[in-house]
């Protein structure tokens, strides 16, 4: 398996990971912060760079339009890529945190009608979250008067359908999950929840940015109204992301960049503004960066999602069965398969220090709270010890993490 | 460009072990020092790293411009608590301005501003391996900074910024 995707992706080549860190090959186990490029990535992003590079959209000249193209080309690939259909949209974000922020302003803010969230209503966010899905969420409701109501996992950090059903009433204006919780790994079922909530009359909202590289999140099965992820977490470029979901939906927010290439006309006094998806994009956009974006989507389906899929879920299974007979070492969420991250606390020593002696063995893992520090709180755990898997990594190098964790601890402790 | 690799891997491997974690260093941090509260401390302040979850918290008993006692506890990692454990070897008993002097030195040994072989440390040179990992400095001045907070008579430190 391992070795047979090693060939797949050989000519993908990812130039950071073919180097030693003291004096250790790279082993880079970070993948939940960021995944590394492969060449065709890089070299769809020079492409354009060399050959195609002006602002996009009412430009007469040749370069203009094919800049265009490249732009609309590329969020039709994606759009693909995420099972979009017409009644869906997609526009492109810096990342998942603008996307999640578009959401939680655009439908807290007045524009020129009423804020959809009104005083009295309900926002529910699951208590799994990256802080980019709940600190948005806390000031949508802080704006707009309505309550903030959290969604808290189990002792085991899962979410239940029942408690949600127990949340949910007419006054519920909003729920919003992750498909996969970055500090533990833990993959709630999001299909049911968002359904449950749709269900119920909440608009719903997916932070999918764990899961596109491995198990990208199919739009047109799911009743999801607002669905963002990052390029940088699935084999693409920094500074470019997506906010995807109904049309109906997409409109209702109030824009959160008003300027240039989102109106239809402007007087001294007011502006009408253009209609999706140009007027959730104002301002000129990471163009180079959505033609990389897209481009990582086509290096997933050209590897094959299910490859990758089953190689990230036999490296985490790995991890989790050889950390968890470390003694003294509690791993998070380990019933969780579905997941590409593996997330542990040691009895009596520090993630950072384990991440630093991981280091000086070329091992390179995530220490903290991973901007999830109410999730850990209520866990009673505090900062954790993160690996996280891509398909360029391979079962020696969980076992090279399983001993650096083993040595740490024979040290500190 | 792929960096030459270093003729020894293993040896380079153990660097941070023998290099930033001591013996001494672990020592402190297995069995730290006036780790507790005081019994009627003058002066107190807390020191927190929100990204790692570093939670000192270090009382002083101050009279007559001498540190007549410290106590801290909390949480954090190796060097944190070794470091903080050592300050208070280093500091009971001694003047005001001693720490303040001490603190200072400490610091420039550990941003680079000062060789430790010139900065008379005392225990506290088995930390100036610190000064190569820049993402542990705040670590190791941790208990340090709530020990100036606290003498100033401020709030709580806060350090960093939240993720």
């Amino acid at each position: 398996m391992g070795d047979q995707l090693q060939l797949v992706t050989a000519a993908n080549a990812f130039p950071v990971l073919a180097q030693q860190i003291h004096g250790q090959p790279l082993a880079y186990l970070d993948n939940a912060a960021t995944t590394q490029v492969p060449l065709t990535v890089l070299a769809a992003m020079r492409r354009f760079e060399d050959h195609d590079r002006a602002n996009i959209h009412r430009g007469v000249h040749t370069l203009s339009q094919r800049a265009t193209d490249a732009f609309e080309a590329s969020r039709d690939t994606l759009k693909r890529f995420i099972g979009a259909d017409a009644s869906q949209e997609l526009v492109f974000t810096s990342g998942t945190t603008e996307a999640l922020n578009l959401v939680a302003q655009g439908l807290s803010a007045a524009g020129h009608d009423a804020a959809v969230i009104r005083p009295g209503d309900e926002i529910i966010v699951s208590g799994l979250e990256h802080h980019a899905n709940l600190v948005p969420w806390q000031a949508a409701a802080r704006r707009s008067g309505a309550t903030l109501r959290i969604l808290l996992p189990d002792a085991q950090g899962r979410l239940q359908v029942a408690d949600l059903k127990s949340m949910l009433n007419e006054r519920t204006r909003v729920f919003a999950l992750t498909a996969c919780a970055n500090a533990t790994g833990e993959c709630p079922p999001y299909a049911a929840l968002l359904a449950l909530a749709a269900e119920a009359g909440a608009l719903t909202v997916l932070d999918a940015a764990q899961a596109v590289s491995h198990a990208v999140p199919d739009l047109s099965v799911l009743a999801c109204d607002y669905m963002a992820f990052s390029g940088h977490k699935m084999y693409g470029p920094m500074g470019i992301g997506v906010l995807a979901g109904r049309r109906a939906a997409l409109e209702r927010l109030v824009p959160l960049r008003l300027g240039g290439d989102m109106v239809e006309w402007v007087s001294y006094t007011d502006a009408a503004y253009a209609g999706l998806p140009s007027r959730l994009e104002g301002g000129t956009p990471n163009v180079a960066g959505a033609v990389g974006m897209a481009a990582a989507a086509g290096f997933i389906e050209q590897v094959g999602c299910d490859t990758i899929d089953a190689q990230v879920t036999s490296l985490r299974a790995h991890a989790v069965a050889g950390l968890s007979v470390i003694d003294g070492i509690r791993v998070l969420a380990t019933e969780s398969a579905a997941s590409a991250i593996v997330s542990f606390v040691a009895d009596g020593v520090h993630p950072h220090d384990i991440g630093t002696l991981l280091d000086e063995r070329g091992i390179a893992v995530r220490t903290g709270h991973h901007c999830a520090q109410p999730l850990l709180d209520h866990l009673g755990c505090g900062p954790t010890t993160r690996a996280s898997f891509a398909l360029y990594n391979t079962h020696d190098e969980v076992e090279r993490l399983v001993s650096g964790v083993a040595r740490a601890l024979e040290l500190l402790r | 460009m792929t960096p030459v690799p270093t003729p020894n891997p293993s040896a380079d491997a153990r660097m941070a072990e023998n290099e930033l974690y001591q013996d001494i260093v672990v020592e402190h941090k297995r069995a730290p020092r006036h780790f507790g509260h005081l019994a009627a401390p003058t002066h107190q302040a807390r020191g927190h790293n929100p990204q790692c979850g570093d939670d000192l918290q270090v009382e002083l008993d101050v009279a007559d411009g001498k540190l007549r006692d410290i106590g801290f506890q909390g949480q954090g990692c190796a060097i944190c608590i070794a470091s903080a454990s050592m300050m208070t070897e280093a500091l009971i008993g001694r003047d005001l301005a001693h720490a303040q002097d001490l603190q200072q030195r400490f610091r420039a040994v550990l941003t680079g501003q000062l060789e430790p072989e010139t900065a008379d440390l005392g225990k506290l040179v088995s930390l100036a391996g610190v000064r190569r990992y820049p993402s542990r400095i705040k670590c190791a001045l941790l208990g340090w900074h709530a020990l100036m907070h606290a003498l100033a008579g401020e709030a709580s430190t806060d350090e960093g910024t939240t993720a």
